[in-house]
Formats: C-alpha cells, structure tokens, sequence
C-alpha cells in the first residue's frame, strides 16, 4: 500500500500490461482526515459521477455521514481506481451551504418555505398555464446527472403527462453529438464499444478527446498499456497540447472549425490507398460511392491548407489508422462542441465501417459522453429523444409508448423531434414558453452568451423552478428553489459511456428538507392529478426500484433492453452492460458483432438527418436508401466556421475542462483538494502569440467578442498559435458579486461564446469564435493558476507546480483481489 | 436550341433564390439556426450561379457569375430589426411565411434544374446533364429543409 498526492500525480502510479492481458488491479481510496478503514461502519456500492467513465466505488459512511471513498477491484471499468475528482469531491456533499428548505420569491427575493406552499406555486402556475395555452406553454431543462429512474419517471410526465414536446437536457451541451452521430451510421444509438478495447488496441485514435483530463481512468488503463510490451501507437487530434498529445505516435493539431477536411483526407487517404475491406462494406454498408465522390476531393494537400496541419503529419496518421489491426477510436468535446459536429463525427464511425472495425476486441468505437448519466437521458426519453430509443416519426413506436403508457396516442407529442435545449430558450425568449423548470444544471454559466441567457431567465413572464443542491447563478434567477439529495443520499441506477449499468444505493439521508429527485417528480405528478386513458393514475410507482422495474418494461425489445436486470442482480454483480436480457442475460460486451444493425426501418430510432441543414430524412426517403437495415456510410463537405477572426478579433477562441472541476464546480469548487489545484480562471495562449505582443505568463489579460469581456490571468501553454483557450467552468457563485459579473468583469468563458449550434446534433458551438486579446496589468511576477500537471502545462518559466501535499495523499494499492 | 433559354431561367431564379435565402437570414436573426442554416446554403446558390454562369458561355450568353447580395443597409436593418422584435410573438409567423415562400422558390428553382436536365439529355450533352444533376439535390435539399424546418416551428406558432 503506498500514499500518492492525487493532485500532482492525478492518474497515480503504473501497473503495465501488454496486449491481450488482463488489466491489473489497483485499489484507490480515499478517507476524511485521519480516518482508517476500520473507523468506517458502512460501505455502500456506487459508482463515480463527476464525469461519464461509471467507475464503480464503495462510499464509506461513519456516524450517518459520508467519510470517503474506495474502488471497487471487481468492477470491469476501472479494477479499483479512481480519479482526483472521485477521491475528493464527494466532500461537497457535506458541505455547509447546501440547500436544504424550499424557496420562493417574494417581493422580488428568494425567502424559505416550506414544500408545500412550493410545490403548490409550481403546481398551480402549470395548471394556469395549461388553461390558457396548453402544453406549449411547459418546458423541461435536465441533466446529465440524475439517475435512470428520474429520467424516465420525468420523460412520463412531461411527454406523456403534460403533453409538451418541450423536454431537453443540458446532456445537449455534452453528448447530443455523439447520439446523432451513431444515429446516423447506425440508425440508432447505442455506444459500438467497450472499455476493454483499450486492452487489445493496436492503434489508438483520440479526436478531439483529453481523455486524460475527462475519464482520467480511462486515460489510465491507456497510460498501463503504454507501459506494457507491445504498447498501442496514438494518434490525437486536439488544438492543445494534451498530456495525450504528448503521449501521442502523432499529434494533428488542425485549426478550430476545420475537423472535417481534415476526417475527409484522411479517409482519402485510406481509400486511396486500399485500406479498407471491401467484402464487409458490400455486405453490410450502404452510400460509400458516395463517400468516395466526396472525399476524392480532399486529398492531404488539400486539407493541409485548409486546416493548416502538416502534410506529412496527415499522411502518417493515415497510414496508422489505415493499417491498424485493432483500431480503437474515441471521440469528445473537440469534435462535439466544434463547428460541423455530427459530420466529422460521423467521418470517425464511416472509418470503422469501411474498415470493417466493429464489434471485435479491440477494434472499439467509443462516441464519448461527459457526463455520468448522460447516456440515460438519452436511453430514457429526457433529452429530445422518445423512451427506449423509439422514433418519434414511426407511428408504430409511438403507439408502442402509448400501450405502454396505457395513454392514446395523440397525448404524446410526435408532430417533430422533440424540442431541443437551444430551441427551448429560444421560445422562452420568444414568449411561447412561460414555465421552465431547471433541474441539475446552471445555464447561467453553461450556455452560450451569458447576457443573453441571464436575460432570458431573468423575465418577469417567465416561471423559472430550479432543482438543485446548492445555490448558483441559476437559482438567483428562479421564483420557484426545490433543494435536492444528490448520489449517496438517493438510490437509483446509472449507464456510462460504455453501455456499463450500475446501481447507486442511498448511503446517507439527505441534509435538512431536500428530497430525492425523483420523490420531487412523484409529488409533481400526484399533485397535479396526472391520470392515464383508465383514470388510474399515470404513474404506476412509488420508489426507485418500482421506476426501474416500470423502465425494463418500457425498453423490452428495444436496442437498450434493461429487462435482464434487476436492483438484485446490480447487489450481487455492479456494472453490467446493455442490452442485458433473455437472450444475453450477463450483458453485451461489444454491439454490432458480425455486421448486424439495429437500422432496419421498422426498428430503427431515426431515419437521419441533412448534414449540412439538419433536416430529418423522411421514412420513405430511408426505405429507399436503406431498407435492409445496414449501416450508413455519411459523407459530408467542408463548410467554413461561421465566426472567423477579423482584424479586430484575430483569434479563435475554445472554451473546454480541465482535470480537476466538474461543470460549474457547484461540487468540486467545495472540495478543498480540488478547488486548491485549479483555483481561478485563466487564458492559454501560444508562446509565439505570446512574444508577438510582448506578452507574459500571469499577466492580467482581457478577451473580448462581440458578446462580452472576460478578465483572466495568462498562461502560456503548448495551444496552437492563433488560439486562446478559456476553461469553462468558473462562474461567480463564489465571487464577491455573488450571481453575475459586476460591471462588465466577467470570468464566465461563455460571457464570450456565441449563439450558434450543429444544425445536425442542435449541439452548441464553443470552439469557433473570434476574439481580440488586450493586457490590462503585468503579472508582477506572479503566475496564472493554471494548472501544470495537464494540458495547461506551461511551456515557458517554470511556474511553481501543482500539488496537493498531505492533504491529497491517498492510499493505492496495487494487485488488490477482487 | 433553347437550352440558352434555360440557363438564362436558372441563372435567373438561383440569383433569385440567393437572395431569398440571405433576405430570410437577416429577418430572423435571432433564430440563430434559421440565420446559419440559410446562410450556409446560400453557398451553394452562390456556387451554382457562378458554374451557370460557365456553362452559359458555351452557348453565347453572358451572365454574371457573382450572385447578387442584397443591399447593404437594408440587410443591416433587418437584422436591427430582427433583434428589436426577438422578444415578440409575431416573427413566429413571420417566419413560418418565410419558409413557405422559401419552400415555393427552392421547389421551383429545383423544377428549373429538372428543365436543364431534360434539355441536356435530348440534345445528348453529357457535361450539362451532370452538371445538372450534380446540382438539383442541393437546391432540393433547401425546400426539404423549408418543409422541414416550417413542420418542427409550427405547432408552437400556432398552438401557443
């Protein structure tokens, strides 16, 4: 057992394995002050949430609170370890700022009450406007961090309830790409991969994806096999330089908004040279004549001027992609929060097609999430899409949802896709949309162009309930604050990224009067007297497990089939992957083995979508295109970013993470350990850019777009020259100025970030906008307090590095028994 | 010989239908996607005008080959306008009239192409046929998007 500070050394130390082999084991933990394991009285199995890799963990409780955390060395998707953020950031569960009573605004604040007169404010405001417009009237803004039994219980209410189409996700922010890029070449969704395909890889390609920083312990398993004999070669695609581009055989670093040239040369590349299989392509692909007219297009000259990468560079990242024999390939942010999102991310799927890469150890798609749960709101009807990945222009899926719903079909909104984020607050704006409830999310520092936002919710005609745990910028704006439990102190089940179902068991009570989400949603429902075709009442459960149970029925027959599992199943084995059912009852490890789909027309979840405008493929359109159910080979052109740098705003700007927060660090700004390694914002620049100016590391720095001003301190980093990166994650809860930036001193990137998202995926765009740069103070010698252990590595002076000391250190025990 | 005739026509009506598109973009400025989406596919009127343009020179016509853009400041005060009215109700149907018409415009440009197509086909010119047919899908494409873009944005126009 050995002691290792988290935070200098955030993926802990090496257990090598070579190609083929088992993953050793390696057990993390990490205990309250002092404390040892034989202080703790309860374990309670979990799994990690402060990102979507599911790693699975026993939360330590002692004297009714929670203490600590441990790996759990059976779980398949981590063998013990955890990340910096899991080791600490449960802390923020007991943290003293919680929001624990009801609030409602008064007089214009927000003052405590009780559920009560709460829930009857939310509950009449929705029957009035039910009245007096309709359903139209009633929107739905979640999360990527409730549980499944919330979603689906939600999805029921709000679809089939209430009857909106009017029910999204901040999951639109983070994943909505991946599902729409699956959706289609496959015609559903549904992760191709596993985890275990970094075990066997021969090549690694990350597109956009800081696994290091987003799934540290994915990033982990990756670092074990190129320690070992026979180490995978990586290619990584990202602006910045990564810990992964360090790492990386080849490292393109293309200019923002121009992924999908450089996807297109590089599927050149493995076309013209041969490297694809055409007996799989003929058997089980349709439309790569197509993709052939297209990408002859984009030869590595091409592309290298556009996206200003070496030619060289593109050629021999080709040439290991082309001639892998176990191709794994993973996909995040870079690519989802970029311009033309789903057609480059679709490039990366029609390079396993054609090269026939799927469902085999080791030859992995994994179209990544960023969040816990997010692969839930997709699966379970909360985020744009209908429950069980039915699609909302079958008919007959439709009237699968009604029987199961027990309701008539025409309650249940299908007239379109449902509403997407973006739009939601843009009919907010407009008007149509007069109640909005909030739950999990803060899009007064997550979404694009803050003012707006701010302004959008800020209505004196619109009803904003939040849901949440702790005060934010979000609920400062809301009429209606309902205080909820959050993991460990609520029992339900969650997927990530790889299709892994885990079941999370309350540990704890919740503190004060905060309710359980879904105990929130049940109340809701009862409240407003939600009745099904029988007049019996609509939903038919009382508790999580009754959720769950109603869940497996509503996803029998549908690609994620649940019907295998059970909370008993999940107590005696945690982590098991979808489709669990009859036929697979220990779970699926890889989808699509043998090139079979779930894109027949009658079964499939969509028909597609226009790369270029976004509109749907209509039924007939696909039954043509595509009437045995194969996959699609998508081609798409370069359309250049729609914000390019001018004189006056000569960079581009990216927002994106960084390793230790989460999201708006409502959690991991309370964890001491974390908080302490990224404490404040800042601005990466190039060293050439920096020098150009006369620029220098700490320096006080002002970035401006059209949408607002941003003050940060610099660091100069390996970022691409012409870049300036942004984390995304502070905003002003824990500033003096409390909600919003005073006089214009922004810190929130998204201050600065425009309205605009993929006309495919409605996923916004954070990575293309253009940005002037001005000084406002020198550093006086002192630094940014970026971190230095990751991509914000400085590359100039030697600011002092990131550490955590005593109070990070964390046990590890390596070769641990399951 | 008529297909001079024809070029003319589409040429003509792919001007137009640029400026459909890049009108309509201006007018719903704070519709963020329906400001990109037709932005995006003016491109491609933008790149058929100038090919037409090309191809028109065979046949003894001279077209300009720059689509035209519609007037600067009217352009810059309707996207003022766009933003003044952002918080009202009626650009709902504003901009469900938009795509109606936009719909009728790209229909009948794509007809055009259908025109060309034929023409090319019975005097056997195997480049303008191609040509053609390399183009009608993408003006196609826009009255796709019309139709589907006024299905989605409708019920809450007219429900709300």
């Amino acid at each position: 057992m050995g002691r290792v500070d988290r935070i200098a050394e955030p993926w802990g130390s090496r257990t090598p394995y070579g190609p083929g082999e088992n993953w050793p084991i390696r057990v993390d933990a990490y205990l309250d002050g002092g404390l040892t394991e034989d202080d703790v009285d309860r374990w309670v199995p979990s799994a990690t949430i402060l990102h979507s890799n599911g790693d699975g963990l026993d939360i330590a409780v002692k004297d009714g609170r929670i203490v600590g955390v441990r790996g759990r060395a059976e779980d398949r998707v981590n063998h013990g370890r955890l990340g910096p953020k899991d080791l600490f950031g449960w802390q923020a569960n007991n943290s003293p700022d919680r929001l624990t009573r009801p609030l409602v605004r008064r007089d214009g604040e927000l003052v405590e009450t009780d559920w009560d007169t709460a829930m009857d404010a939310v509950v009449g405001k929705v029957h009035e406007l039910l009245e007096e417009q309709g359903p139209s009237a009633i929107g739905f803004y979640t999360t990527g961090q409730l549980f499944i039994e919330d979603y689906y219980t939600l999805g029921l209410v709000a679809h089939g309830g209430i009857g909106t189409n009017h029910v999204d996700g901040n999951t639109r922010l983070c994943t909505a790409t991946a599902a729409a890029a699956l959706k289609e070449s496959f015609a559903c969704d549904g992760q191709p991969g596993s985890y275990t395909d970094v075990d066997s890889a021969d090549v690694i390609a990350l597109y956009g994806h800081n696994v290091a920083e987003t799934q540290t312990v994915l990033w982990t398993r990756m670092l074990d096999r190129l320690a070992g004999p026979n180490p995978p070669k990586l290619v990584c695609v990202d602006p910045r330089l990564t810990p992964v581009a360090k790492q990386a055989a080849v490292h393109l670093a293309p200019r923002p908004g121009t992924n999908v040239p450089l996807m297109n040369a590089l599927l050149h590349e493995i076309l013209r040279n041969g490297w694809y299989d055409q007996a799989y392509v003929d058997a089980h692909a349709v439309g790569f004549d197509e993709l052939q007219r297209q990408v002859e297009k984009y030869p590595p000259e091409v592309a290298a001027e556009i996206c200003d990468v070496p030619v060289e560079q593109i050629r021999e990242a080709a040439r290991l992609i082309g001639t892998a024999e176990r191709l794994l390939s993973t996909v995040l942010q870079g690519f989802y929060q970029s311009h033309q999102a789903t057609a480059a991310a679709v490039q990366v799927n029609n390079i396993h097609i054609v090269r026939g890469m799927l469902g085999r150890p080791g030859c992995g798609l994994l179209q990544m999430n960023g969040q816990p749960t997010a692969e839930n709101t997709r699966e379970c009807g909360a985020d744009g899409d209908l429950p069980g990945f039915r699609n909302w222009d079958n008919d007959a899926h439709v009237a699968d949802l009604a029987r199961v719903w027990n309701l008539e079909q025409i309650e249940i909104p299908h007239y379109a896709p449902p509403t997407h984020a973006m739009q939601i607050f843009r009919y907010a704006e407009q008007g149509s949309i007069r109640f909005l409830w909030i739950i999990g999310t803060n899009p007064a520092v997550s979404l694009p162009e803050l003012r707006r936002i701010r302004s959008i919710l800020g209505q004196e005609r619109l009803f904003v309930v939040v849901q949440d745990i702790f005060p934010t910028e979000t609920t400062e704006l809301a009429d209606v604050v309902l205080p909820a439990a959050t993991w460990g102190e609520k029992t339900g089940t969650f997927t990530n990224a790889d299709r892994t179902v885990h079941l999370s068991e309350k540990a704890v009570e919740p503190p004060g009067e905060a309710k359980a989400d879904l105990d929130i949603f049940l109340d809701f429902a009862r409240r407003l007297g939600l009745e099904d075709k029988d007049g019996e009442p609509l939903v038919k459960w009382s508790d999580p497990e009754g959720a769950f149970e109603g869940w497996k029925e509503c996803s029998r027959g549908r690609p994620c089939d649940y019907t295998g599992l059970s909370y008993a199943k999940l107590r005696s084995r945690n982590g098991i992957q979808w489709p669990c059912n009859e036929e697979n009852p220990d779970g699926t490890e890889r989808l699509y083995a043998d090139g079979k789909f779930w894109a027949a027309p009658d079964h499939c979840e969509e028909y597609g979508r226009d790369m270029v405008t976004g509109a749907p493929v209509t039924e007939t359109e696909y039954k043509a295109l595509n009437p045995d159910g194969k996959a699609i080979v998508k081609a798409a052109e370069y359309l250049p970013p729609h914000e390019l740098p001018s004189e006056q705003y000569p960079f581009q700007l990216i927002t994106g993470r960084t390793l230790y927060h989460f999201h708006t660090r409502t959690k991991t700004g309370r964890a001491p350990q974390l908080q302490a390694a990224a404490p404040e914002v800042w601005v990466e620049m190039s060293a050439g850019d920096a020098a150009d100016r006369g620029l220098g590391e700490g320096d006080l720095l002002e970035i401006s777009t059209p949408r607002g001003r941003v003050e940060a301190r610099l660091r100069i980093s390996g970022i691409r020259p012409g870049v300036v990166f942004l984390p995304f994650h502070y905003g002003y809860w824990d500033t003096a100025d409390g909600g919003q930036p005073a006089d214009g001193h922004g810190r929130a990137a998204n201050e600065l970030t425009l309205t605009a998202w993929d006309a495919v995926s409605k996923q916004p765009i954070f990575k293309t906008a253009a940005a002037a740069v001005r000084r406002l103070a020198e550093s006086g010698g002192s630094p940014s307090a970026a971190p230095t252990t990751t991509a914000s590595a400085p590359v100039t002076g030697s600011p002092p590095p990131t550490t955590g000391g005593r109070a990070a250190e964390a046990e590890e025990l390596v070769g641990g028994t399951a | 010989m008529k297909l001079d005739l024809a070029i003319e026509e589409l040429h003509r009506s792919e001007n137009e239908l640029y400026t459909v598109l890049l009108s309509m973009s201006d007018r719903h400025k704070v519709d963020h996607e329906v400001f990109y989406v037709t932005r995006d596919m003016a491109r491609w009127s933008e790149q058929h005008v100038a090919e037409l343009a090309e191809a028109g020179r065979e046949f003894g016509l001279e077209l300009d080959p720059e689509a035209k853009h519609p007037a600067g400041l009217l352009e810059s005060l309707q996207h003022k306008a766009s933003e003044l009215t952002g918080r009202r109700s009626a650009p709902g149907l504003l901009l469900l009239a938009d795509l109606r018409h936009l719909y009728r415009e790209a229909g009948g440009t794509a007809l055009d192409w259908e025109l060309l197509a034929q023409g090319a086909q019975g005097a056997k010119n195997k480049e303008l046929l191609d040509f053609a047919e390399r183009c009608q899908p993408q003006t196609l494409r826009v009255s796709t998007w019309a139709k589907a873009k006024l299905k989605e944005s409708s019920p809450q126009v007219l429900a709300s």
